[in-house]
């Protein structure tokens, strides 16, 4: 059983759907005891980062996630919301990860959106994913490059694509809508 | 490198797409599900689903629609016609679609656009606009173009990236449906304007058409329906052709 975090207003049935695609049962749910009896859990996210952390704070998600040990995969601000901090509404994080999250210069088009490839790519995640393959994202803010970045993408500048540190991963894009390219990702974290 | 997308339009009545189509594997051809799933096969970057009867009876029917497109559909989706408050928005997006594209009623309240950005994010707002060149400028119109307002096309653009719209669909109505190529002027003007990916649509009808688009303008996106559902442009031709010119896509 796979437990996605809900923690937010707006569509996280996607990542659910997309489970459903693969066979794979899975549960939206922000129950402390039923995401700790998962197997496997999804960190989504699409929204404001201070917004989001004041629900997690409030709902006591915060230190569950910080002290999971099952295979852990956060997406999009869910990526984010794993760093130190986020200039999205001047926020502290979760401080999984160690870098921080920041604005997109206005060089080009903001948000970041549509479908990227990648710089280079590594780890368990990208299993039969090579640097050429196309991913989709959507988003104004960045996680700057740091040790626990396993994938990294052009835009304006170099950010984290991807980033690992343990039990824990995490994507900027959207597997859940990146066609079979995405699908083959979310099938790697399910191998874990 | 971020790609330029191509976006397949379905028009959606009554919880079918309309206009025909010519895909011969496609027993059903009326059946959008179908059709989007050929789509994705083919390599279309996002969908666009848009309901052009929008009554309140065929809401319910467009939700039921929306939830099937989502459990089915593995790429981004926007669903717009006949949206006018954050109510219809939630159900929308709750029903599974990652965008929404609004056209006359942000023109009538320019506050939805930050209301849906505020509640959902940015990122999930499509603003639609209808230009069309008249009287030596371009205005803005609505309903579907049948309404023209005092709205000049390149400020309401500006207007609609400052109220917290994602995206633009900027489609020339004097070029839709005539094949001869997509509005450059326009769609130069506005993509170079604001800061907000823009998508160009009516127009197309070959092949360089897009590749024009592309190269004469700071668009990220161009979006088509008959040229797609009539299997004169097929997708992955299209994608080889814009390949060999040298612009980046999927």
């Amino acid at each position: 059983m796979i437990a996605i975090i809900k923690y937010n207003a707006g569509n996280i049935s996607s990542v659910q759907n997309a489970f459903n695609r693969l066979g794979v049962e899975s549960i939206i749910t922000d129950n402390h005891e039923e995401i700790l009896s998962a197997d496997r859990i999804i960190f989504p996210g699409v929204g404001e980062a201070s917004f989001a952390m004041r629900h997690l704070k409030a709902n006591g998600l915060d230190a569950l996630i910080q002290n999971c040990t099952k295979p852990f995969l956060g997406i999009c601000l869910g990526l984010q919301l794993m760093c130190e901090n986020s200039e999205e509404g001047d926020v502290e994080c979760l401080k999984i990860f160690n870098t921080k999250v920041k604005k997109f210069p206005k060089n080009e088009k903001v948000p970041h959106m549509g479908w990227n490839d990648f710089k280079n790519v590594d780890g368990l995640l990208f299993n039969g994913i090579e640097a050429t393959s196309n991913m989709y994202y959507v988003h104004s803010y960045f996680a700057e490059v740091c040790e626990n970045t396993v994938a990294t993408c052009d835009y304006i500048l170099p950010f984290s694509a991807a980033m690992q540190k343990d039990n824990f991963f995490a994507t900027q894009f959207h597997p859940e809508k990146s066609a079979e390219e995405g699908e083959r990702l979310l099938k790697n974290f399910l191998e874990l | 490198m971020l790609k330029k997308r191509i976006i397949p339009c379905l028009d959606i009545q009554n919880g079918r797409t309309v206009k025909g189509v010519n895909f011969v594997e496609i027993k059903d051809a009326g059946d959008p599900i179908e059709l989007a799933k050929r789509y994705v096969i083919e390599g279309a970057d996002e969908l666009v689903f848009l309901d052009i009867t929008a009554t309140i009876e065929n809401r319910k029917t467009l939700i039921y629609l929306v939830k099937n497109i989502a459990a089915e559909i593995n790429i981004p989706f926007t669903v717009g016609g006949g949206i006018n408050s954050i109510e219809d928005v939630k159900s929308i997006i709750n029903a599974g679609a990652d965008k929404v594209s609004v056209n006359s009623s942000a023109i009538k309240k320019p506050e939805l656009i930050t209301q849906i950005a505020t509640e959902f994010g940015s990122q999930c707002v499509v603003v639609a606009i209808d230009t069309k060149f008249t009287d030596g400028e371009w205005v803005v119109y609505s309903h579907g173009g049948r309404t023209k307002t005092d709205l000049k096309t390149i400020n309401w653009s500006k207007t609609v990236e400052d109220s917290g719209a994602g995206e633009i669909l900027l489609t020339s109505m004097n070029n839709d449906g005539t094949k001869s190529g997509f509005a450059i002027d326009i769609t130069n003007d506005v993509s170079k304007k604001v800061n907000i990916p823009v998508i160009a649509s009516g127009g197309a009808g070959s092949q360089e058409h897009f590749k024009e688009v592309f190269q004469k303008t700071e668009t990220t996106a161009a979006l088509a329906a008959s040229v797609f559902h009539y299997g004169e442009i097929p997708i992955p031709k299209l994608k080889q052709y814009l390949k060999e010119n040298n612009i980046p896509v999927r």
